[in-house]
């Protein structure tokens, strides 16, 4: 079994799962509660991955890093590399790939929670931070939570955007699915089929408590 | 300190709000059908909608005033509200959504604060659990404890006893004017229940698609109702379409004719110029039945009629009699039977000048 492309998915998961714990929860709560009209707009390039070929946002985002490109440019100036063909390119491609699955469960969880809990939080003096802090947070927190392990599982799996943005580089960009691959194409199927069946466990552990969670241990909804 | 609010707010499609109106001090009910605009009305005052136009001040501190730009968010208005459905917060335990309000408070005051209204709302012992294991009063008395604790200059209630049953309520109300003695602070109270106007106000404003058509004590508004829509709000069940033919100032009566029919009724006097259209309320269990012709009875409206309908609801029987309009009537089972009335019998409906309420039509 290749261990090391298993750390390097792992590892690759658990800083995409925080990075987008982050951007996601203030993605989720405008499109929750914004009211702009073009609100549909950030809603449709959230879900974009969804239909997208990874190949196609793959491409797009070699070109949006590569050493010609203003983001590569600064990058190469910043840190004397260039940004293609890194586990950093890894990242913010797989940000982008598994934004939906980050954003969507916490929206979908803000979305829950009765409005008339907000209005009473303010009603009894709370700024907005503070009712997303003592109010909208607690009550989501399955879903947050959701968000996160659907990232984790997600990123873990990814392969086409990994192959555009980072290619093969053991230790540095390949994944565990890069090396499941190049074990079948080397005809390696034993070690094909440990790798895959690890990588089988961990999704179907990953759903089940997404699942688990969504189950929530008390109603967000109105109490009369 | 006193409430004052004007305002103006539309509602797409075709509802209107418009109101003004100041409250002292005291349990001011706010009185009407749902669909009426008061809930609306209550929202505009807390902050949660915007009204189109107005100004809403307590005392000299201006929470909206549309044309000179002020509009202050809830958190800042210190207005309490209590919602229909409370809206406690269900992670968090009684104590917990009692604090809620008192963040800038030190733990030891806060404590002290939740422990002194705990005692006077009587829900000390719940003070740990969470609103979903509590029972419906005890929720309410959590709810209204969370808004009262904090102090508030202004307090709103959206119709927060109406899925109680009646002893429950009167226990909360019981609470509530008690605490109210202390405080003397406007309390605006939304309520389509007949029961808790007279329980609980000292003053009734009658909300009617926007407006408000009524204004005084509840004695006065409900039981003489100067409008169509009070007196049918306030359970008056016949109110029937008249015209007056004749005054008699010095005997503080008037005679109205039902429309279409040669039925003359005598009611007190109103402040309506003969040949004018008004409605007279009845209620239906103001109206005696008789069998034959009565006779030496002080009462001055006796007029005859055919059952048109009989039906029994609960403990009493539903009457229609047809004056040559239909008018309801309600008996006990037992003056039904002792009488033998049946669809088709002949009777003398009997009222007194008084049981007639004079009401403007509109």
């Amino acid at each position: 079994m290749d261990w090391t492309a298993i750390a390097l998915s792992l590892r690759l998961a658990a800083v995409v799962s925080l990075v987008l714990l982050v951007i996601g929860v203030p993605i989720a709560y405008w499109l929750t509660f914004s009211r702009r009209r073009w609100k549909f707009l950030v809603e449709s390039v959230v879900a974009l991955p969804l239909v997208l070929p990874p190949t196609v946002l793959g491409f797009y985002v070699l070109v949006a890093l590569g050493s010609r490109s203003p983001v590569g440019r600064l990058w190469t100036a910043w840190t004397g590399h260039g940004l293609a063909f890194t586990f950093e390119a890894l990242v913010v491609a797989s940000i982008l790939y598994s934004l939906p699955f980050g954003v969507q469960p916490i929206a979908a969880s803000f979305a829950h929670i009765d409005r008339t809990l907000l209005e009473a939080s303010a009603m009894l003096g709370a700024g907005r931070f503070r009712t997303f802090g003592r109010i909208v947070l607690p009550l989501s927190l399955p879903g947050v939570i959701a968000g996160a392990v659907l990232t984790f599982a997600h990123t873990l799996g990814e392969f086409g955007v990994v192959l555009m943005v980072g290619g093969n580089l053991p230790g540095v960009t390949r994944t565990v699915s890069i090396a499941i691959y190049d074990d079948v194409q080397s005809l390696n199927l034993a070690a094909a089929h440990e790798t895959a069946l690890v990588l089988l466990l961990f999704s179907f552990a990953a759903l089940s408590i997404v699942y688990a969670l969504m189950r929530k241990p008390w109603s967000v909804a109105p109490l009369s | 300190m006193t409430l004052s609010v004007t305002l103006r707010k539309r509602l797409p499609p075709s509802f209107q709000l418009e109101v003004a109106f100041e409250v002292e001090a005291g349990v001011t009910i706010v009185f009407g059908e749902s669909g009426s605009g008061k809930t609306t009305l209550l929202r505009c005052v807390a902050g949660l909608s915007e009204p189109d136009a107005g100004r809403i001040a307590i005392g000299d501190r201006v929470l909206f005033d549309a044309s000179a730009g002020v509009n202050l968010d809830p958190p800042r208005r210190r207005v309490g509200f209590v919602f229909q459905h409370l809206a406690l917060f269900p992670h968090l335990t009684a104590a917990e959504n009692i604090a809620y309000g008192l963040m800038q408070l030190t733990p030891a005051e806060r404590r002290a604060r939740i422990g002194a209204i705990a005692a006077s709302f009587h829900i000390d012992h719940l003070l740990e659990r969470r609103p979903g294991v509590i029972s419906g009063g005890e929720r309410q008395r959590v709810g209204l404890a969370r808004s009262l604790v904090t102090d508030p200059e202004v307090l709103l209630l959206d119709e927060p006893l109406s899925a109680l049953d009646h002893r429950t309520q009167s226990r909360i109300i019981a609470d509530l004017r008690r605490w109210n003695d202390a405080r003397r602070i406007p309390i605006l109270y939304v309520t389509h229940s007949q029961r808790e106007v007279f329980a609980l106000g000292e003053r009734v404003l009658v909300v009617e698609d926007g407006r408000v058509v009524a204004d005084g004590s509840p004695d006065r508004v409900m039981d003489f109702p100067a409008h169509e829509s009070v007196a049918r709000l306030t359970g008056f069940e016949n109110l029937l379409p008249a015209s007056v033919v004749s005054r008699r100032t010095e005997g503080g009566v008037m005679v109205c004719r039902l429309a279409g029919t040669t039925v003359d009724l005598e009611t007190p006097l109103a402040d309506v110029e003969v040949g004018r259209q008004l409605r007279v309320a009845i209620r239906a269990g103001d109206i005696l039945i008789a069998s034959e012709p009565p006779r030496g009875l002080s009462a001055r409206n006796v007029v005859p009629g055919t059952i048109a309908s009989l039906s029994r609801e609960g403990s009493v029987v539903r009457a229609e009699v047809s004056v040559g309009m239909p008018i309801d009537v309600h008996i006990t089972p037992m003056a039904r039977e002792q009488l033998g009335l049946q669809p088709g019998s002949h009777v003398w409906l009997v009222v007194k000048t008084h049981s007639c309420r004079p009401v403007s039509a509109v």
